[in-house]
């Protein structure tokens, strides 16, 4: 007969979850102060003042965080290059126009390959799926050579018009509307009448609306953050253009009289839209990284 | 009998609209992807030191890949920094996809594991995704502001690098320590880039492999459990098997990943030169073309970017044939079998009349 009774059995199989629960509750903690201290320091540190921060580390939050962006504002060393309100303007004038272009045009290349049917519509796909990993770096290169032969360096266009290509975009909505997308609607509405092109605004788009969410969300952090594209194409770095990266770049590499209050001030504000736009709706953000590894 | 209404509805083609959808896409993409990459080949063969370059044929590929005269010094120069990107490219991906991988898949499992209740899930998530989404510059202004060669960087301000006078005396020092100089040294920055991207991408790296995880059917965890399966063996025996294709999947995408890492080597620095140690090939690249913006190296960059693509297109070509639908594959084979047999059939049908 075995030894072991259930009872006891029972026992040690809970003691076991319990020490072991506790054991991943003691690394998430850890890891979780792995990733919020530097995050943290650098909030501290944006709302103190350079003599106290090279005098001493704190983690309690001080009342200069105003003070160091006058600082930005006013020290000949930084403004320069650096005014939060202008970097701010035209992050969002980049990342918001790049934002919707995307969103509106990969939908409507992904309904047109889900929806018709046409001899090319098989090799458009397969190109876009052999496309979606050719890397920025590899064609940077010609694309400056471009851009000087078409003189459009320092303009928007080549940061706003190209976002209209999207092919991983494309991919992904393609996917949500062959898995989700019933495309009897689409019969119903030209039996109503409706011309395809008022099919795809007033119906398609408004049933995708959860794809076109998370694409949204994505593609305006992705656009916030690029610091590549934007110090290729402003070149010449004028203050009235450049975007938030490319002025926070600015603002580290200087090597000497740096006051380090307006240093940590000047990263503060660049992360701040995209840590509120995260923290309010990290539920989408975190479903669309899931919904993206998918793939069996 | 209704056959010319019939006739009439079917021949309604709507794939003109189908041309006119894709349409914007595909001449945005030609214009400013495909002409720079074709760009990107012309420039390869073509000369340096100028914005209107003439062909050369391939002496840019001859300086960067094969050792040039040692005479040579401006080739040499090239013909090093490149190889030196590459390796500094290779050691940091490496250094950081191999704890990345561990840790993601350690807590990946942690998370998907049935028998352990865990309130706060959802909030650790959130807080192990946050880095991914800070803007790289603002990362590495972080970082260099915790880990800098200046005195008044927080690790050496807690050595106490930065101490007053009064401060010294008060703590009988004779002079303050010397700052610990992380960022201009070899392995110490290298560690730190590594650390950064791990930093950054672990949570990334984590959620998809739990969508992965979750994707396995949960009753094969059922029966391992009934069986007595402890979790060790429930790992090795099914989730990790089960998991092989979405991990070499990871591997061959952070690769590629690994293979463009520009904005942390690029910006971790002060001043205006970037730190050897961590040059990756990418920043090779934007330095040559990029720099000297009067006379820019267009030839160099170029023939890095297409060896870099070629790379690329490799790693990408594995990528799907991993991915590849093997259950549809075998389908359409025999779909196409059944339609040849179909056809021998009638064949044969016709002989035996």
């Amino acid at each position: 007969m075995s030894k072991v009774t259930y009872a006891s059995d029972k026992g040690g199989y809970q003691a076991h979850v319990m020490v072991k629960s506790i054991a991943i509750y003691v690394v998430l903690i850890l890891l979780t102060l792995i990733c919020l201290i530097p995050i943290w320091i650098l909030v501290v540190n944006a709302t103190r003042l350079h003599n106290d921060i090279i005098g001493n580390v704190s983690l309690i939050p001080s009342t200069h965080l105003f003070d160091n962006i006058k600082t930005l504002r006013t020290n000949s060393l930084y403004n320069k290059f650096f005014s939060p309100l202008l970097g701010m303007r035209n992050s969002l004038i980049v990342a918001g126009c790049c934002c919707a272009l995307t969103v509106f045009f990969s939908g409507m290349t992904a309904y047109g390959l889900v929806v018709y049917d046409f001899k090319l519509k098989g090799p458009a796909f397969v190109f876009i799926l052999a496309v979606m990993m050719v890397p920025t770096q590899v064609t940077a290169v010609g694309f400056m050579r471009m851009l000087i032969q078409m003189k459009l360096l320092d303009s928007y266009i080549p940061l706003i018009v190209p976002a209209i290509a999207a092919p991983a975009i494309v991919f992904f909505m393609r996917q949500y509307m062959l898995s989700s997308f019933p495309l009897d609607i689409i019969e119903a509405a030209r039996i109503d009448g409706s011309n395809e092109f008022r099919t795809f605004l007033t119906i398609s788009i408004p049933m995708m609306k959860p794809a076109f969410a998370v694409q949204a969300i994505f593609c305006f952090i992705q656009k916030w953050n690029d610091y590549y594209n934007q110090s290729i194409v402003l070149v010449s770095g004028k203050k009235k253009q450049l975007t938030m990266p490319m002025m926070v770049q600015k603002v580290i590499a200087i090597d000497r009289n740096a006051d380090y209050g307006a240093n940590y001030a000047a990263i503060f504000l660049s992360i701040v839209p995209v840590v509120l736009i995260y923290v309010v709706l990290s539920k989408f953000i975190i479903g669309g990284v899931a919904a993206g590894g998918v793939k069996e | 009998m209704a056959t010319a209404a019939q006739r009439r509805i079917k021949s309604v083609s709507y794939a003109k609209y189908g041309y006119m959808f894709i349409l914007p896409f595909f001449v945005v993409y030609f214009i400013f992807s495909f002409w720079p990459l074709i760009q990107t080949f012309i420039l390869a063969f073509s000369e340096n030191g100028t914005r209107t370059p003439a062909l050369i044929g391939f002496d840019n590929f001859k300086t960067i890949l094969a050792k040039p005269a040692a005479n040579d010094f401006k080739a040499m120069g090239i013909h090093k920094s490149f190889w030196d990107g590459m390796k500094n490219t290779l050691i940091i991906w490496f250094g950081n996809f191999l704890p990345q991988i561990a840790l993601s898949l350690l807590l990946a499992v942690w998370f998907t594991d049935l028998r352990v209740k865990m309130p706060g899930k959802g909030f650790f998530k959130v807080v192990m995704y946050m880095p991914n989404i800070i803007t790289a510059a603002s990362v590495a202004g972080l970082f260099l502001a915790l880990f800098g060669d200046s005195s008044y960087s927080v690790i050496n301000t807690l050595r106490g690098c930065a101490m007053t006078k009064e401060q010294l005396l008060a703590a009988g020092l004779d002079s303050a320590p010397e700052p610990w100089k992380i960022i201009t040294t070899c392995w110490p920055s290298r560690c730190l880039v590594m650390f950064i991207q791990v930093w950054m991408w672990f949570g990334n790296t984590m959620i998809m492999l739990m969508s992965g995880i979750q994707g396995i059917n949960e009753s094969l965890f059922e029966a391992a459990e009934i069986d007595g399966a402890n979790s060790t063996q429930t790992f090795w025996r099914i989730t990790f098997p089960l998991l092989k294709t979405i991990m070499v999947y990871t591997l061959l995408t952070s690769m590629i990943g690994g293979l463009q890492m520009f904005d942390i080597p690029y910006m971790l620095h002060t001043g205006n030169v970037v730190n050897d140690y961590i040059k990756t090939v990418a920043v090779f690249i934007y330095e040559m073309f990029h720099s000297n913006f009067a006379k820019p190296s267009f030839g160099y960059s170029a023939a890095a970017s297409v060896i870099l693509f070629v790379i690329t297109s490799i790693l990408g070509a594995l990528v799907f044939y991993v991915q590849r639908d093997k259950d549809a594959i075998e389908k359409k084979k025999k779909q196409k079998q059944a339609a040849k047999e179909w056809k021998r059939k009638q064949k044969g049908g016709g002989f035996s009349i």
